[in-house]
């Protein structure tokens, strides 16, 4: 229970977001009964994903998308991302950029799986970055994804490659004091 | 108003219980005797009315993906079909091929249950299954690909030449063959965008095949098909129900390839301007068979067993040496295969008014052994020859199904 009030009270400082506070805290009264009972389970441990896949590319940036869900009666905020193909990875969302049109973002504070629902990540929408492939990702093979929770559990997942023409938002990566560094995450056009 | 309302159907219920007691007992002795459950439905006497299908029951309608053999083999033909067959790229190798086979399996487990594909651009498309089935082959080059060339079956490899045959090479082989059949041509359509574009790191496209037949709910289930000639078509057809080794490989010496089958696509281009020309009973003696019915010349139902003694009053037999029906049968009951035929009608070249003609689809155990013969026998004599030409040719290895937890083609690639 006071671990649960200590991670919401954390994401109040960096979300501002009211209405989704609110929506939390009305959740966490009865997680908090619960877990008072309950010995803490790994907040990852209620995570699930179905139909998980990756945009195949040879190099430089790519992503994963596919539907989480968390099973649990607490929220999940998942902090980070990584994979063995990839130097690093990012929890993106779409945005309307300086300029109005819709760039890709990295999403402050993570993405946040409420209590029994689920969390799309799809081409346009919220999505994990493979920031620069160290592997290429070819159609068909299989990708390793780790998610870590904000309590530092794990959960793991293998995405199969697919061949696919779309998500080539442009990357915003301004706010993390990297200059206007747009980049397109279609490798052919990198290319070309 | 209201309490009178109320009371009517409780009348109605008691007259009536009255009525149907009042005839159990009319009926006497012999009725009782046949219980009271039977007195009371002999009274009752109004069947119930036939349970109406929902009426989208067509695009509901699901073949399942998964078992021994793959689906679209024995599947009663969907009304619309495309074949495509791809090229390998360069390159692409035993791995590479396990991949695609993965998510080619993916895909059609989904398309078939009526779910999007994984990357589907465009789930709401697929939605609609209308009974799709995609059925895979494999031809000679995916052996060469994989270098698993002792694994290739001996009838794997292009059909003798014809001295019918006109061969185009726009229609010809190809390294893998999708075979996609559905109720619904936008189905087809959806499944076969999708499947072809996740494979293109893999294989380009080197031809594609559309054909139909009628369209679902317009005849009774179990119509013998009729090609563009006006012809019943396909009367004859092996059932694989009652004669399963002349299409399923059960012979264990190619361990991969049981529960598969062979496919040989014939593009017969048809020529209806000709066709024209003649009039009923000429185009009834080319093949042997009535126009309206079906039935042999000399018979009366479309099932007869043609009497290919029978001589007519001048003399000669009344089914002709050069009948279709006459030509297209042996004395070897091994000498048979499974037809799963798709009329087709392209887009004219300039001047011509059509370009008609049939997806001759067959599939049996071994070409060689079934196929080829019956068509060296119509290469040297078929009076219907005057009017068709074969003008594509591709012969594929059918892998078995895919069972649960498998991927299409893996007994042959993981042995």
């Amino acid at each position: 229970m006071t671990r649960t009030r200590t991670r919401l009270l954390a994401g109040l400082g960096v979300l501002t977001l009211t209405a989704a506070l609110a929506a939390c805290s009305t959740g966490t009264t009865d997680a908090g009964d619960d877990a008072a009972t309950t010995p803490a389970a790994a907040e990852a441990d209620a995570l699930d994903i179905t139909d998980p896949w990756v945009k195949a590319a040879d190099e430089g940036m790519t992503a994963a998308f596919g539907t989480l869900t968390n099973d649990s009666d607490a929220d999940v905020r998942i902090v980070s991302a990584t994979s063995e193909v990839t130097s690093s990875m990012e929890l993106h969302e779409m945005a309307t950029g300086d300029d109005g049109a819709m760039v890709m973002r990295q999403k402050e504070g993570g993405f946040v799986i409420e209590a029994g629902a689920t969390h799309e990540l799809s081409p346009g929408g919220d999505h994990l970055m493979f920031m620069n492939l160290t592997t290429p990702v070819q159609p068909g093979d299989d990708v390793t994804v780790t998610l870590t929770a904000e309590d530092g559990s794990t959960f793991e997942f293998t995405a199969p490659g697919r061949s696919y023409s779309g998500a080539n938002e442009e990357y915003d990566g301004g706010e993390h004091g990297e200059g206007d560094m747009e980049m397109d995450m279609e490798t052919e056009h990198a290319d070309s | 108003m209201t309490g009178s309302d109320k009371a009517v159907p409780v009348r109605r219920g008691a007259s009536r219980r009255a009525f149907l007691q009042g005839g159990a007992a009319a009926l006497g002795g012999a009725a009782l005797a046949l219980g009271g459950r039977a007195a009371v439905d002999a009274a009752a006497a109004e069947p119930p009315p036939p349970p109406v299908p929902p009426v989208d029951a067509t695009g509901t309608a699901t073949v399942p993906f998964r078992g021994a053999r793959q689906p679209g083999v024995d599947t009663v033909p969907q009304a619309f079909a495309a074949l495509v067959a791809l090229d390998l790229v360069d390159g692409v190798d035993r791995d590479a091929l396990v991949r695609l086979m993965g998510i080619w399996t993916d895909d059609v487990e989904r398309l078939m249950a009526g779910r999007p594909g994984l990357a589907d651009t465009e789930p709401e498309l697929a939605t609609i299954p209308a009974r799709l089935t995609v059925t895979l082959g494999y031809g000679p080059g995916v052996f060469t690909a994989a270098g698993l060339e002792h694994r290739r079956p001996t009838w794997l490899r292009p059909l003798p030449a014809f001295g019918i045959d006109r061969l185009e090479d726009r229609w010809n082989d190809g390294d893998l063959l999708l075979q996609v059949c559905a109720d619904d041509d936008v189905t087809v359509t959806h499944a076969v965008r999708l499947l072809v574009k996740e494979a293109r790191t893999f294989a380009t496209v080197r031809w594609v095949q559309r054909g139909f037949r009628r369209a679902p709910g317009t005849e009774k289930p179990g119509t013998t098909m009729r090609n563009l000639m006006g012809q019943v078509d396909g009367t004859r057809n092996l059932d694989p129900a009652v004669d399963p080794d002349l299409v399923w490989h059960a012979d264990g010496s190619r361990g991969w390839l049981v529960g598969g089958t062979s496919m040989v696509v014939r593009r017969i281009a048809i020529n209806l301007d000709t066709w024209d020309e003649l009039d009923r009973s000429g185009r009834e003696e080319v093949v042997g068979r009535r126009l309206d019915t079906g039935a042999p010349l000399t018979g009366t139902r479309e099932h007869d067993e043609p009497d290919l003694e029978a001589k007519g009053p001048n003399g000669f037999e009344v089914i002709g040496t050069f009948a279709h029906i006459r030509r297209s049968r042996t004395d070897d009951p091994e000498q048979r295969f499974l037809r799963r035929a798709y009329n087709y009608d392209a887009a004219p070249v300039p001047g011509a008014l059509s370009d008609s003609g049939l997806l001759f689809v067959t599939f049996q155990a071994d070409v060689d052994r079934q196929f080829v013969p019956i068509q060296q026998r119509l290469d040297e004599l078929d009076l219907l020859n005057q009017w068709t030409t074969p003008v594509g040719s591709a012969v594929f290895a059918i892998p078995p199904g895919a069972r649960d937890g498998e991927y299409l083609g893996q007994g042959l690639f993981d042995a």
